[in-house]
């Protein structure tokens, strides 16, 4: 029995599911890595001192406004982080493809840690600029419901002796729980919150000086090659820990036989 | 800046996280890598 057998897709070989064949995703994402990494790292040290030290002040909330460039992107990332969760989840439950369950389950202690991340720095914009560490306004309390939903799915992928029936059940809890991210996005505006509606849409001009967006937008791009590269560099780590436990079995079943023979 | 103490925090725990994430998956794939060199020995039969 080859070894490999356990980590290779049924189909591979057809349309994207090639590029989703765990050997070829270690050769591709080795090149890409340091690029990710070096880009993201380099982006969002350029863009926090900018962002710290030469961006100007903000005419209502004075200095607290640079706390902006570390919290929007982290807000994006939690939900956007989410969504990559749920794709993941997905094309595990369509297609049964042992790689996209290794992202799901490596994506989800990374978008937590972000949600986390979002959490606290919103915490400690609030205090100085509402005058409260937190209120339960919609728009925190979605964040921390996303947040919940991140730790559910990190225990529930690992509650079970059998893997395969952890990752259906985490798949489903993240499916179900993508209905939070439009209630999140919208939720400054379906209700009467104290968090301030959002600055940047796709449609609309931006409401926020061109002085102040800049070091935002270079901010988010850094922050999300970053969250791009921990993530790969997990799923990397978790495709090679799987092909050692494949080749320890192998040689443990081998080695049994052997002795069965005898 | 009057709310430094605010400021800082918010960095300090912004680039914290990422970095502990980036630390934590080097020393997991460094190990990985090495595991995987010790146990899978097909490379050198291939090569035989």
């Amino acid at each position: 029995m080859d070894a490999r057998s356990s980590v290779v897709p049924a189909r591979s070989g057809r349309s994207l599911h090639r590029f989703a064949n765990p050997g070829q995703f270690l050769r591709l994402s080795g090149k890409v890595l340091p690029w990710l990494f070096w880009t993201g790292g380099l982006l969002t040290a350029f863009s926090l001192v900018w962002g710290l030290f030469f961006a100007p002040d903000d005419w209502q909330q004075g200095d607290t406004v640079r706390i902006m460039y570390v919290h929007v992107p982290f807000a994006w990332l939690a939900s956007a982080g989410y969504f990559a969760l749920a794709v993941s989840s997905f094309a595990s439950l369509v297609w049964r493809h042992p790689l996209a369950d290794l992202a799901a389950v490596e994506i989800g202690p990374v978008g937590a840690g972000f949600t986390a991340v979002c959490l606290a720095t919103g915490s400690l914009w609030g205090k100085p600029t509402w005058g409260a560490w937190w209120v339960w306004d919609a728009r925190l309390t979605s964040v921390f419901v996303l947040f919940l939903l991140y730790l559910g799915h990190i225990a529930l992928v690992r509650a079970f002796d059998d893997p395969t029936r952890g990752y259906r059940a985490g798949a489903i809890l993240a499916l179900v729980g993508v209905i939070n991210l439009p209630i999140i996005k919208f939720s400054v505006d379906w209700w009467n919150t104290l968090h301030q509606p959002a600055s940047i849409g796709l449609t609309g001009a931006p409401t926020i000086a061109a002085s102040l967006l800049w070091p935002l937008l270079f901010s988010a791009i850094g922050f999300t090659l970053l969250f791009a590269a921990i993530t790969t560099a997990r799923v990397r780590a978790a495709v090679m820990e799987r092909r050692i436990r494949s080749l320890l079995m192998a040689r443990a079943s081998s080695a049994s036989g052997q002795e069965v023979t005898a | 800046m009057t709310h430094l103490p605010y400021i800082v925090a918010a960095y300090v725990i912004a680039i914290g996280v990422p970095l502990l994430f980036s630390v934590e998956v080097l020393f997991r794939t460094r190990s990985a890598r090495r595991r995987l060199q010790a146990i899978d020995t097909r490379r050198e039969r291939t090569r035989a």
